[in-house]
C-alpha cells in the first residue's frame, strides 16, 4: 500500500522538511503521496507536485484550516488513512502536536521522531535526549509515524509534475480557534535547514553580545542558535534554542561559541557534520565531540574569525 | 474548577543514562528517580491556579510500580489535594506501557472524576514520544493546546500560548480541554519539608490497569536498545588561522 506524508507548508509554498519526510517516506513504499491541508493552498499543491519522486498530491482547502489546528486536520487524516499503509509528517512542532491525535483516533500506537527505517515495520528513534537508539517493530495494520527531517536527505523539489486530487475538509470541530501568532522575523536560514549553525551559550554573557554571534553568522550565511542557557538567561528568543527540548539540527557545520556542551544541548547537534567549538574552559564537554576545538576567550576569536573570512 | 495532573516517574534527568549490556533497555536499578520535568512544570501550574482561586481540587495521577506512589507524594508535596495510582509493574519507559495505553488508562479515569481540565507535560524524558496528552484529547474529543508557555483561564475558556517553530501561537480553547507544557510555562517551587509531611497524610487511591479496562500489551516491540553513534571528537586547533585553515581544506566546509 501507498505512504502518505502530511506536507508542511505555509499554504503557498512547501516547508524544507517536507523534502526529508519524503525520502524517508520512499524507504518504505515507492508510491507515495503528499497531503496538503489548508486555506487557499493551491500554491503549495502545485509546489508539493513538483517534488521529485512522489505520485500523487491530496489537496484539502477550507477556510478552516487556515491555522492547522488539530481538532480539524486529524479527522482529514484519519479518512485518507482508509488507502495508505503508513502516514507520515516531519518531527516538529505540527507534526508533533496533529499526528498523535489522529493515531489515538485510528487505534494506533504512533512512532515518533525515526531516524532510520529498517524496513515497512522496523524503524529506529532516539530515546533519553538521544542518549540511547531505540528499534522498535510496529505491530499495528496502519503505522503512523513523524520523522526526523535532519536524519534523511531532502529530495528535489522539482522536476515531478504529480497530479493534484481534491478531498473535503471535515469541518470545524469548534472546539479551538486561531487569536494570534507572534513569529520571529530574520533574513538568515531557518535553523532546521541551514548548512552552517552559529550558536551561542551562556559564555556570551548578555543579549547585546549576541551581536559577535550574528556578526559571524552573517558574514558565513549562517542560521543563529543558542543554548538553553543563553535563552534562560534572555539573550534570544525562545526559537533560537538547540537541544533536545528545543531544535534539533544537523548542517554541514556546527560552530559552538560559550557553549558548554550540557547532555541536553548536545543531543539537538550531534548529528552535525563538522562541529567547532570556542571555549575558554578547556574542560567543556563540548570539546570532546568537536573535530575542531580552540581553547580562547571567545571575545577575542570571534571577531578574529568573523575579519579574516 | 476540579483539574487533573498526570505524572510520571523518570530516571533524573542529570543522572547519565547507560544502555544494559545485553541492549534489552536503559539500566534502571539503583539509578537516581525523579518526578517528569514537564510534569513538575503541570503541578505547579496547576498549583498557582488553585492558588489564584480559579482552581478547586488537584487530583495528580501516576502509573507504575508501587515506587511511582513518592511520585504522587511529590506532587502533593508541590499542591496536588488527592492521589491515584495504577499500579503496573511494565516498564514505564519504553517496551511496556506505551502512551495509547496511558492515554486509554487517563481516559478511564476522567470518566470517572470529571476534571474541568486537564495540565500534563508534552512529553516524558525517558521514551521522549509527546503523544499522550494529543492522544487523551482525541479519546475524549477536547480541545489541545501543546507546548504552553502560557495559560490563562476564564470560565469556559482557556487561552494557551504555544511554543511553535519559529516562535509563539497563541489559540483559544473550549473547556474542558487539555494542555500540555513547555519548559518555560513556570518554575517549579522548591518543596518544604512540612509540605512533605503533610503530603503523606494526604488520600492516595491504588487501582488496577484491569480495573479500569485497559489492555497494556504494547504495539511496538523493542528489537534493541543501542547506544548512539560515536563521535570522534576531542580535536583541537592552536588559532583562528589553524581553524580556517582545516574548515576550508580539511573539512571543507566554508
Amino acid at each position: 500500500m501507498s505512504v502518505l506524508v502530511i506536507a508542511e507548508h505555509d499554504h503557498n509554498s512547501i516547508k524544507p522538511v517536507t523534502l526529508n519526510v519524503v525520502t524517508a517516506a520512499r524507504k518504505i513504499d515507492a508510491d507515495v503521496h503528499v497531503l496538503i491541508v489548508g486555506t487557499d493552498c493551491s500554491g503549495a499543491a502545485e509546489a508539493a507536485s513538483r517534488i521529485h519522486g512522489i505520485t500523487k498530491v491530496l489537496k484539502c482547502d477550507a477556510p478552516e484550516l487556515s491555522h492547522r489546528l488539530a481538532e480539524n486536520l486529524a479527522p482529514i487524516i484519519v479518512e485518507a488513512a482508509a488507502n495508505y499503509s503508513h502516514i507520515m509528517a516531519p518531527a516538529s512542532t505540527f507534526g508533533k502536536n496533529v499526528m498523535p491525535r489522529a493515531a489515538a483516533l485510528l487505534d494506533t500506537q504512533q512512532i515518533s521522531d525515526i531516524i532510520a527505517v529498517h524496513d515497512a515495520d522496523t524503524f529506529d528513534r532516539p530515546v533519553y535526549a538521544g542518549n540511547a537508539v531505540a528499534t522498535v517493530k510496529s505491530s499495528d495494520e496502519k503505522k503512523l509515524i513523524t520523522v526526523r527531517g535532519t536524519a534523511f536527505d531532502a529530495v528535489a523539489n522539482d522536476g515531478g509534475n504529480s497530479p493534484i486530487e481534491d478531498i473535503a475538509s471535515k469541518g470545524d470541530a469548534g472546539l479551538s480557534s486561531f487569536v494570534k501568532q507572534e513569529l520571529s522575523e530574520s533574513d538568515r536560514p531557518e535553523l532546521t535547514a541551514a548548512k552552517i549553525v552559529v550558536s551561542g551559550g551562556r559564555g556570551v554573557g548578555s543579549a547585546e553580545n549576541f551581536a559577535l554571534i550574528e556578526k559571524l553568522a552573517d558574514k558565513l550565511g549562517a542560521a543563529v542558535g543558542a543554548s538553553r542557557a543563553a535563552v534562560d538567561a534572555g539573550y534570544v528568543p525562545n526559537d533560537y534554542q538547540v537541544g533536545q527540548t528545543g531544535k534539533v539540527v544537523a548542517p554541514d557545520l556546527y560552530i559552538a561559541v560559550g557553549i558548554s556542551g550540557a547532555i541536553q544541548h548536545l543531543a539537538g547537534m550531534r548529528g552535525s557534520k563538522t562541529i567547532v567549538a570556542i571555549n575558554k574552559d578547556e574542560e567543556a564537554p563540548i570539546f570532546g565531540i568537536a573535530d575542531y576545538g580552540l581553547v580562547a576567550d571567545l571575545f577575542d576569536v570571534v571577531p578574529e574569525l568573523e575579519s579574516k573570512l | 474548577m476540579k483539574v487533573l495532573v498526570p505524572v510520571k516517574r523518570a530516571i533524573d534527568y542529570n543522572v547519565k543514562v547507560r544502555v544494559k549490556s545485553d541492549e534489552s533497555g536503559v539500566e534502571q536499578t539503583n539509578v537516581k528517580m525523579s518526578m517528569n520535568p514537564f510534569d513538575e512544570i503541570a503541578i505547579e501550574e496547576a498549583t498557582k491556579l488553585k492558588e489564584a482561586g480559579q482552581v478547586t481540587e488537584i487530583v495528580a495521577v501516576t502509573i507504575g510500580p508501587d515506587k511511582a506512589q513518592e511520585t504522587i507524594r511529590t506532587a502533593m508535596a508541590i499542591g496536588a489535594d488527592r492521589g491515584i495510582h495504577v499500579q503496573t509493574d511494565a516498564p514505564t519507559d519504553i517496551g511496556g506501557v506505551e502512551p495509547l495505553a496511558v492515554a486509554k488508562t487517563l481516559k478511564a479515569i476522567v470518566e470517572k472524576e470529571n476534571p474541568d481540565f486537564i495540565i500534563m507535560g508534552k512529553q516524558s524524558i525517558d521514551d521522549d514520544s509527546n503523544q499522550t496528552g494529543q492522544m487523551l484529547a482525541a479519546l475524549l474529543g477536547w480541545a489541545q493546546g501543546t507546548f504552553a508557555s502560557e495559560l490563562k483561564i476564564d470560565g469556559d475558556k482557556a487561552t494557551v500560548t504555544r511554543e511553535i517553530d519559529g516562535g509563539l501561537e497563541t489559540l483559544e480553547l473550549k473547556m474542558p480541554a487539555i494542555i500540555t507544557t513547555d519548559l518555560r510555562l513556570n518554575e517549579p517551587r522548591y518543596v518544604k519539608l512540612p509540605d512533605i509531611m503533610k503530603a503523606k497524610k494526604k488520600q492516595l487511591d491504588t487501582m488496577t490497569p484491569d480495573e479500569l479496562g485497559v489492555d497494556y500489551t504494547p504495539r511496538l516491540e523493542v528489537v534493541k536498545v543501542a547506544e548512539p553513534a560515536e563521535r570522534v571528537g576531542g580535536g583541537k586547533v592552536a588559532d583562528i588561522d589553524e581553524l580556517i585553515d582545516k574548515l576550508k581544506n580539511e573539512a571543507k566546509v566554508i
